[in-house]
């Protein structure tokens, strides 16, 4: 009853219907995006290009999280698995081997790949929160892992310092702002391929399984490859996403791995509007900068965090991006 | 000094009861899950905060108010069971009609402003507390020397566990409480209060975390992420064993609690992982877990 149950209703991504003002809509806000992004590093107080990338990093992340749940109605509680080895791998063969940037993300965002294929697999047989339950349980064996396994990850310390080498061996990016426009690169191109995954016909038929899977299937479509495929791309822009952050902010460290960070990119998507294409770039956004500038305050920040998690469920189900696009009455 | 498999005697069997121990807690806490989504249908995420309230309840009724152990275990399930009830009129109550997943992120949220809460009030280094006068000492097993209040928690867990499975199976509100799982409206047509009844059995699953974290107390140093660190491995029990059945919960909590302690003998690098690993191959075999219905 509990998983036929779960797919009922749809999470509260919006059914409005795509039109062809929406992809001009749409369009226009891209090119939008890319102007803000080649000029904010220029703008005083945010202008951080350290900062900056942190967020971009983490909207990525967030993005890559919203393919699975906004659009294929799976929650995953655990994409920190995908984000965190990612980084480690992206953060070890650069100090390591002293591979060229592009090349040791393309070996983090492969790594997160092949995790997602192997978890996906044995979570996509079970549905609704014994998805969540497990993925969250197969990827606290990734901290484990991780924990335990100094060598490769310098456990406590994770590995730090990590070396920003020149990209493709000739382009200096050792400066952050250098680094800013190779990272808002990364973003543009993994969010414009999630756009273009969304707007697919495989992505139409995503969204028929999210919002009715008995009936996906009596059309005859093949529900679990469907949903592997949608794990295991989710995994890999998550584990770009993570690979990024290592080079970016040359580290990589337990807390990217942790459960804790699951949860954040999960509220990241909450806020931002979860179904929605640009919600998860403002969650992340929304909660960086208040990571960032609440930090004095200690322990509240998780009591923030949590309260945010409760209005949000409570009162503010369609997010920031969400209530913005229901008030213009076009998809976001 | 003979050796079993290799290794020693007191090792083996010290690790076993250590296995048994934590095996008790999972049981606890997983029976407490189970009883929870049976009618919510919520996996409750603030059960790992719960069962640390329960711990540092049983501080505060010590320190702040003289009360010993035997008190904290009567009192802090109570006190924590009030709260709960609390959290379904206030939050839950309001999302029965949605979707499941924000049951789960709404309790997750809870947990981690209770979480933030305790760390801010008491610091995350954790706090001692005593072992009650009465179980103090042990027993020289001849193979083994047992701490008594060790052997007391498996006894005490035992115990609840298996009342909970009596009340639920065998009596009258246990069979309200199974019909209302089946078919809650057909059930109020009966003139059965079904709302109270969601009610109580939240506050009831949110007592026996809070019973296993004063169970606890002794044993660990009491600290506001005692909860966080258990909750997953206990989520893991709750795929194995399939949230279909109560004695799954009892049955897979102790076994893996078991299992884990005896691979800290053989292979300590594995002891962390090993409980996700059986989960894996759980699935792998048996989607809906050993004892669960197919979904």
């Amino acid at each position: 009853m509990a998983d036929t149950a779960a797919y009922g209703t749809a999470p509260a991504g919006l059914a409005l219907p795509e039109t062809k003002g929406a992809s001009a809509l749409h369009r226009a806000i891209f090119i939008a995006l890319a102007v803000a992004l080649a000029v904010l590093p220029f703008i005083p107080v945010i202008g951080y290009p350290f900062f900056l990338m942190k967020v971009l990093c983490f909207a990525l992340f967030a993005c890559a999280f919203n393919l699975m749940l906004g659009y294929g109605g799976l929650l995953s509680f655990g994409h920190a698995a995908y984000f965190g080895l990612a980084s480690y791998v992206s953060a070890y063969t650069a100090k390591h081997w002293g591979l060229t940037p592009e090349l040791s993300i393309l070996l983090g965002t492969a790594s997160g790949a092949a995790l997602g294929f192997v978890f996906g697999s044995l979570a996509i047989r079970r549905q609704g929160i014994y998805f969540a339950m497990i993925t969250l349980a197969l990827a606290q064996m990734v901290f484990f892992f991780s924990l335990q396994t100094p060598r490769f990850t310098g456990g406590e310390d994770g590995i730090q310092a990590v070396p920003r080498n020149n990209l493709f061996g000739l382009i200096p990016v050792g400066s952050d702002l250098a680094m800013y426009y190779l990272v808002a690169t990364v973003f543009i191109v993994g969010v414009l391929l999630i756009y273009r995954v969304i707007h697919s016909p495989f992505g139409q038929v995503l969204k028929a399984i999210r919002d009715n899977e008995p009936r996906a299937i009596s059309l005859g479509y093949r529900v679990n490859q469907y949903k592997l495929t949608v794990f295991v791309l989710s995994a890999s822009l998550a584990g770009l996403a993570g690979a990024t952050k290592a080079i970016a902010v040359q580290l990589a460290s337990l807390t990217d791995v942790a459960w804790q960070m699951s949860g954040e990119v999960v509220l990241m998507t909450l806020v931002g509007g979860m179904g929605t294409v640009f919600g998860p770039i403002v969650g992340a956004a929304v909660i960086i900068s208040m990571q960032n500038f609440l930090s004095g305050l200690g322990a509240w920040v998780t009591v923030v965090q949590g309260l945010i998690f409760v209005v949000c469920v409570l009162l503010f189900r369609e997010g920031i991006v969400g209530v913005i696009s229901k008030a213009l009455r076009r998809p976001l | 000094m003979f050796e079993l498999l290799g290794v020693p005697p007191q090792a083996l069997f010290g690790q076993l009861l250590l296995g048994l121990i934590n095996g008790s807690f999972y049981a606890i806490l997983s029976l407490g899950l189970a009883v929870i989504f049976g009618l919510l249908n919520i996996i409750n995420f603030t059960h790992g905060a719960q069962y640390m309230m329960g711990a540092f309840v049983a501080w505060m009724l010590l320190n702040w108010l003289g009360l010993g152990y035997w008190w904290a275990l009567v009192l802090a399930p109570i006190i924590a069971g009030v709260t709960g009830v609390v959290i379904e009129r206030l939050f839950l109550a309001r999302l029965y009609h949605l979707d499941h997943l924000y049951g789960l992120l709404l309790t997750f949220g809870l947990g981690l402003i209770i979480e933030g809460l305790f760390r801010n009030q008491f610091g995350s280094s954790g706090l001692p507390y005593q072992i009650p006068a009465e179980l103090r000492g042990g027993q020289n097993l001849g193979f083994m020397f047992m701490p008594n209040y060790r052997g007391w928690v498996v006894v005490a867990s035992v115990v609840v566990c298996l009342a909970t499975w009596f009340i639920i199976e065998k009596t009258k509100l246990g069979s309200y409480l199974r019909a209302a799982t089946e078919n809650p409206a057909l059930t109020e047509a009966f003139g059965i209060n079904v709302p109270l009844l969601i009610t109580l059995t939240y506050g009831f699953g949110v007592g026996l975390a809070a019973f296993a974290g004063v169970l606890a107390a002794p044993i660990y140093s009491v600290n506001p992420t005692m909860g966080a660190n258990i909750i997953i491995v206990v989520f893991a029990v709750v795929v194995i064993g399939g949230m279909g059945s109560i004695l799954g919960a009892i049955v897979t909590g102790f076994g893996l609690g078991i299992i884990e302690g005896l691979t800290k003998v053989f292979y300590p690098e594995a002891s962390a992982t090993v409980i996700f690993i059986i989960m894996a191959i759980v699935l792998l075999v048996k989607p809906a877990g050993l004892f669960g219905r197919t979904a």
